[in-house]
């Protein structure tokens, strides 16, 4: 009887998941449902677990660094830059300025790049498609500029321990220089384009709330927590880098939008006024670029040499786009770390779905699962459990349920 | 290269994350926007592998979705192109010595084309779709 009942609270059960090709760590999410209405959330990371920290375990430091840059590739030199801080701890290397200052540079410049990805997608879950290919199209834009200052679009492999392995010359300052302004304009249509529109703002507004108090005890980092209100951003708490000697403050909501509420809306416009900030602080950057080495040490056998006979922990702290990157490292005076543990932003972040998506329907699931940029953007399969029968719902099906909800609301 | 003399038919991608970075995937859905726009020539990714002619799979196939890049596999209908995006799906790349690989990927499923690159270029996964589709038209003359 019991068990009888229980089924009539919740008739659906909804699993999504767990292939989600676009999704950094896959994860199997179950959904009890009644009607249209999400009333329990639960969900399975760790289908990609590829044991990098096991593997990092038997190389060196410098070969590590290659590793840190595929643990994600959106997040190229977060991983890198965090680690290379950790070890740089425990060696007491010491950065030259120059560097420190190219690091923050490409730092700004990969959040410009994936929070564009992310506006875009998050528009292609509403169905607005147009603003999913202009974001993309200048996102392009941002990839070049990367392309041309470390030689790669993603996986950038420009941090090393002490420094970094590429120098930026005049005509590449010029050519910065060049792209801040383009996005300074393109950034201006878009923000027009997300806050003015009504159809972004009925289907963001008031959706996928995490309060203020809830973002604090799950612990989330980055734009979740700054849009629920919490005053919280690395480069401001404790600088690293070159963020001491810049003036970066963390990004709230504004009070022209109605102060932080926590809402999907609220995170699209922290990330939207971040892209702002990261052109101001590039400026800054380049401004006062000091002259200098950009390696502590550029022969590799001597630079391995001191590495080896470190002896101690450290931790490496960095402002992801997703939020607070964290690396702690163990060396023991030999080849190899003893202890590496990463905590990646999207960890933290995780959790918050649940009080996100309870009471929410069925398809707000994608723009509330996207709203914390877990980078959910292609193919996906659902299956819907009906009165023991199983039907596939595939990724399509759920952006259609989105995209015919704003139509609804349109009329 | 020959292009092939017509295009009798838009080549459908499904895409298959089997553990990777995520470097490929974003490459890929870059490869889908205005500048390379390959939809001008009907490919486009889909849903569903049931619906697709080309399966891109990109990651060094962890232990946990091997049965499950099988089964999208025999999901695909015939004839079926497979692409191996990325060096970590055709070597291991950096994950070479990991514990939890069932990979590479054509230990798991039948590969016919290969892109290498950490992740490959654009430009790179367009010409190997353009490799695909010649493949499905010889396929296709065979049948």
């Amino acid at each position: 009887m019991s068990a009888e009942k229980a089924k009539k609270t919740v008739p659906y059960t909804v699993p999504i998941g767990p292939v989600h090709p676009a999704l950094k760590e896959p994860v199997m999410f179950t959904f009890g449902m009644e009607g249209e209405i999400v009333r329990t959330v639960d969900f399975a990371p760790g289908q990609t677990h590829r044991g990098i920290e096991w593997m990092g375990m038997r190389r060196n430091p410098v070969q590590i660094v290659h590793l840190t840059d595929r643990i994600c590739g959106i997040c190229g030199i977060v991983h890198s830059l965090s680690f290379a801080r950790a070890v740089e701890q425990i060696a007491e290397i010491e950065v030259p300025e120059r560097a420190d200052y190219i690091r923050t540079i490409l730092h700004e410049l990969e959040r410009i790049q994936s929070h564009l990805l992310w506006a875009g997608v998050a528009a292609h879950e509403l169905g607005f498609d147009s603003l999913f290919y202009l974001a993309w199209r200048v996102r392009e834009q941002s990839m070049d500029l990367i392309e041309n200052l470390t030689g790669n679009r993603v996986n950038y492999g420009i941090v090393q321990i002490g420094g970094v392995r590429r120098d930026i010359s005049d005509e590449q300052r010029a050519l910065v220089e060049k792209g801040l302004d383009y996005y300074q304009g393109l950034l201006d249509q878009m923000a027009t384009l997300f806050l003015k529109d009504s159809t972004i703002l009925m289907r963001c507004r008031g959706h996928g709330i995490l309060s203020g108090d809830d973002a604090r005890l799950l612990c989330t980092v980055g734009p979740t927590a700054r849009a629920s209100g919490l005053n919280m951003d690395v480069r401001q708490d404790y600088p690293y880098c070159a963020y001491g000697d810049l003036d970066v403050k963390a990004i709230l909501p504004p009070p022209e939008t109605g102060g932080p509420q926590g809402d999907v809306y609220d995170r699209i416009i922290v990330r939207l006024l971040e892209v702002g900030q990261s052109i101001g602080i590039i400026r800054q950057c380049l401004g006062q670029l000091p002259a200098g080495e950009i390696l502590w040490e550029p022969k590799m056998a001597k630079l391995l040499s001191v590495l080896k006979k470190a002896e101690g922990e450290g931790i490496g702290r960095v402002e992801a786009p997703r939020g607070e990157c964290m690396h702690y490292v163990k060396m023991a005076g030999k080849e190899a770390p003893d202890s590496w543990k990463v905590k990646a932003s999207s960890y933290s972040n995780l959790m918050s779905w649940i009080p996100m998506l309870q009471g929410e329907q069925l398809a707000d699931i994608p723009i509330i699962v996207a709203s914390i940029d877990p980078c959910l953007s292609c193919t996906d399969r659902v299956a819907v459990t009906r009165n023991g029968q199983s039907d596939i719902l595939t990724k399509e099906d759920l952006t259609r349920l989105s995209r015919e909800k704003t139509r609804r609301m349109m009329q | 290269m020959k292009i092939p003399t017509s295009f009798n038919r838009s080549l459908w991608v499904f895409h298959l994350n089997t553990g990777s970075c995520n470097g490929c995937e974003i490459e890929i859905v870059a490869t889908i926007t205005p500048r390379y726009d390959p939809e001008r020539f009907g490919i486009r990714l889909v849903g569903s592998p049931k619906h697709a002619d080309v399966l891109l799979v990109t990651g060094p196939v962890t232990k946990k979705m091997a049965p499950r890049v099988r089964r999208v596999f025999e999901q695909v209908p015939d004839p079926k192109v497979v692409m191996c995006i990325g060096t970590c799906g055709q070597s291991g790349g950096v994950f070479y010595d990991s514990y939890n690989l069932d990979g590479p990927i054509d230990q798991v499923i039948p590969v016919d084309v290969y892109v290498p690159g950490c992740p490959p270029r654009p430009e790179a996964i367009v010409f190997g779709v353009v490799k695909a589709l010649q493949k499905l038209e010889r396929l296709e003359a065979e049948q």
